[in-house]
């Protein structure tokens, strides 16, 4: 088991480290930064110290190779917009689209898991096969279309939520964050909504075949033999076998959710890190594209090591050291 | 307990019609099948594939799901038909008075739950009794069925068991409420044969001990001569012999069941040719006219294209058939 987590994290650290040179590369062939950063009314002077402060006037191998040093100590540089360090406004923002992700992996787990279910107990009824319909318009739509029809629906006919913006954010463990007020709450349910669609058909798609599947096996007919309520064989003997492809999916979409939730937070104006890779990488602020996604890699390599983990505890029959990581 | 109640058969079904309606046609899985079973004893429901014996135990269990219907008949058990009871008794008697067991040990264990809850859960479906009494009743069924150590066997799951010892964990569940009649769909056809041969043991042993009535489902005769105490034969749907095991495979009156039995590798046939039943077994979306083993028979006659009525020959063993094998060699 600790070799396993130990093997598994040495695999991540190579990644991490693969990945830090590509887009660092990347960047470097999409524009120079300095274009879009200097005034263009400052004079040369200026403009010379500026490309040195941002130690832009080096060749790329040495502006990889400082930047990799400072990188391994943890220090992503600052960004060439904001001048503050690169990291540190990632993770101020980061609650925002956290908690975003959180709500909408809720709301795509939950409903999706139970609609699912539904429409693989019931494929010929009318309401299975309703739910197969929405669901395939769910991913079909575009997002950001999607999202529009929200906010015309609830914020402009409906007048009942807010069309964007946070909202009210209180102080939680040293973040801001909009859960714990009802006005944060009527701020994050369209946007966890739109960001919950496409998962949640997801999972709806994946239930179901789970679902079908396991209703047709003996294990089922031994617990109606057994004399156990439709409910129990259901939420238990159904449930858990059909919850182990669910979570991996859903484990994926979460990292998923979080780095890649740029649409919907444009879409409503959600002030989290999705935005802010979008800004940055118009304007070119390559510390903070670089130390975004060295983030979203770690918190991938976290989230697959816990579905690994999670796997473990729903089939007995996983055994960690074995897997092939 | 008085006679008259001792006297009831455990079972009795009448004339059941268990059909399909599938979109091929109306598929006749059981039809006008008759038999009973008493308490203590082993019956053997021997056929083909496809020739309805498990659709006959789910039948009696309640537990034929759409497309399939019961259409007529009467499962009689311990006196009461239930064609009458609604879903919830029927789930009361199910694991509780009637249990059933299935063919493959490696499936009807649910695989992501503890031998514990699977056996815990099955108590408390029909007892209102708490976690710990219940957990000692799983305990005591699997000392029964000759698991060893079952206190730490409770916390295992379905794969750290072989199929054998699965299929003993099967036979504890199925025993936990010491039903008065026990349904087993081919449990050992999955089994290597010496597993078998303890399965077979260890179910007979049970059924002595507490009187159970048992319905053993399996194409296998040479499992029905070891096991049962009476054998019915079914073909394409129907009954077409039944009587007690010894007399059937002894003297076959119904030109299926001499078939079957010819086709049996024995000892003292040795060198000879077995012999093969020609022709297959009809579709059941299709079946002739009359006998549905006509086609395949070598004594049928012009009348065979009626339907035989089922007949008592001689006491105790009945055949529907109009042409039976050997009836002046019948003792």
């Amino acid at each position: 088991m600790l070799v396993y987590l130990i093997r598994r994290l040495a695999q991540s650290i190579l990644v991490l480290l693969v990945m830090a040179v590509l887009v660092f590369v990347g960047i470097f062939a999409v524009g120079n930064p300095v274009d879009v950063l200097i005034n263009p009314e400052a004079d040369l002077q200026e403009q010379q110290a500026t490309i040195e402060r941002l130690g832009l006037d080096l060749p790329l191998h040495e502006q990889l190779f400082v930047f990799m040093g400072n990188a391994v100590k943890g220090d992503f540089g600052r960004s060439f917009l904001h001048g503050e360090p690169a990291m540190e406004i990632i993770l101020t923002r980061l609650p925002a689209t956290m908690e975003l992700a959180v709500v909408a992996l809720a709301i795509s787990l939950v409903f999706g898991v139970l609609f699912g279910l539904w429409a693989g107990l019931k494929p010929y009824a009318f309401s299975g096969k309703t739910i197969m319909a929405g669901s395939i318009l769910g991913f079909s739509l575009p997002n950001f279309w999607q999202g529009l029809m929200l906010i015309l629906i609830f914020a402009v006919f409906l007048g009942w939520l807010p069309a964007g913006g946070r909202g009210e954010t209180t102080e939680f463990l040293g973040m801001r964050v909009s859960f714990l007020t009802a006005d944060g709450w009527s701020h994050i349910l369209l946007p966890a909504l739109n960001l919950a669609i496409f998962k949640m058909c997801l999972v709806i798609r994946l239930a179901r075949a789970g679902t079908r599947e396991a209703a047709l096996q003996d294990y089922v007919k031994f617990a109606r033999a057994k004399g156990l309520s439709p409910r129990r064989i259901v939420l238990v003997h159904i449930l858990k076998n059909i919850m182990i492809p669910v979570v991996t999916v859903v484990g994926l979409e979460l990292g998923s959710m979080i780095a890649f939730a740029v649409v919907t937070e444009t879409v409503f104006a959600w002030p989290g890190i999705g935005k802010l890779l979008i800004d940055s990488i118009v304007n070119l602020d390559r510390p903070v594209v670089v130390a975004y996604l060295v983030l979203t890699v770690f918190m991938f390599v976290i989230i697959n090591l816990t579905v690994d983990l999670i796997y473990s505890v729903l089939d007995p029959r996983v055994r960690l050291a074995e897997v092939k990581a | 307990m008085t006679s008259a109640a001792n006297d009831l058969p455990t079972l009795e079904v009448r004339n059941l019609e268990t059909h399909f309606f599938t979109r091929a046609g109306v598929l006749r899985a059981v039809n006008d099948v008759s038999f009973s079973v008493k308490r203590g004893e082993i019956m053997g429901l021997v056929g083909e594939s496809g020739s309805g014996k498990s659709v006959t135990g789910f039948s009696i269990m309640g537990m034929v799901d759409a497309p399939g219907r019961i259409v007529g008949g009467e499962v009689r058990f311990q006196g009461q038909d239930l064609r009458q009871l609604d879903e919830s008794a029927m789930r009361d008697l199910r694991g509780n008075r009637i249990a059933m067991i299935f063919q493959d040990p490696m499936m009807t264990l649910n695989p992501v739950l503890r031998i514990e809850t699977q056996m815990v859960e099955s108590v408390l479906a029909h007892d209102k009794v708490d976690r710990a009494e219940a957990r000692r009743r799983a305990v005591e069924a699997l000392g029964l069925v000759g698991i060893s150590s079952p206190e730490e066997r409770l916390r295992a799951y379905p794969h750290q068991f072989s199929g054998g010892m699965r299929q003993r964990v099967a036979i504890a569940i199925a025993m936990l409420h010491k039903p008065e009649l026990i349904i087993a769909d081919e449990p050992t056809t999955a089994l290597d044969v010496t597993i078998q041969a303890q399965i077979l043991h260890e179910a007979q042993k049970l059924c002595r001990r507490y009187d159970t009535a048992m319905i053993w489902i399996t194409h296998d005769l040479s499992v029905v001569a070891g096991l049962a105490d009476r054998v019915c034969v079914m073909y394409a749907g129907q009954l077409v012999e039944g009587g007690q095991v010894d007399a059937v495979l002894d003297h076959p009156l119904h030109p299926y069941t001499a078939g079957l039995i010819g086709s049996v590798p024995s000892q003292n046939m040795r060198g000879r040719r077995l012999t093969q039943i020609p022709g297959m077994t009809p579709s059941l979306l299709r079946l002739p006219k009359g006998c549905p083993f006509q086609a395949r028979c070598d004594r049928a006659h012009d009348d065979c294209a009626q339907v035989p009525v089922s007949r008592e020959l001689i006491p105790g063993r009945w055949v529907r058939c109009f042409y039976p094998c050997e009836t002046e060699a019948v003792p």
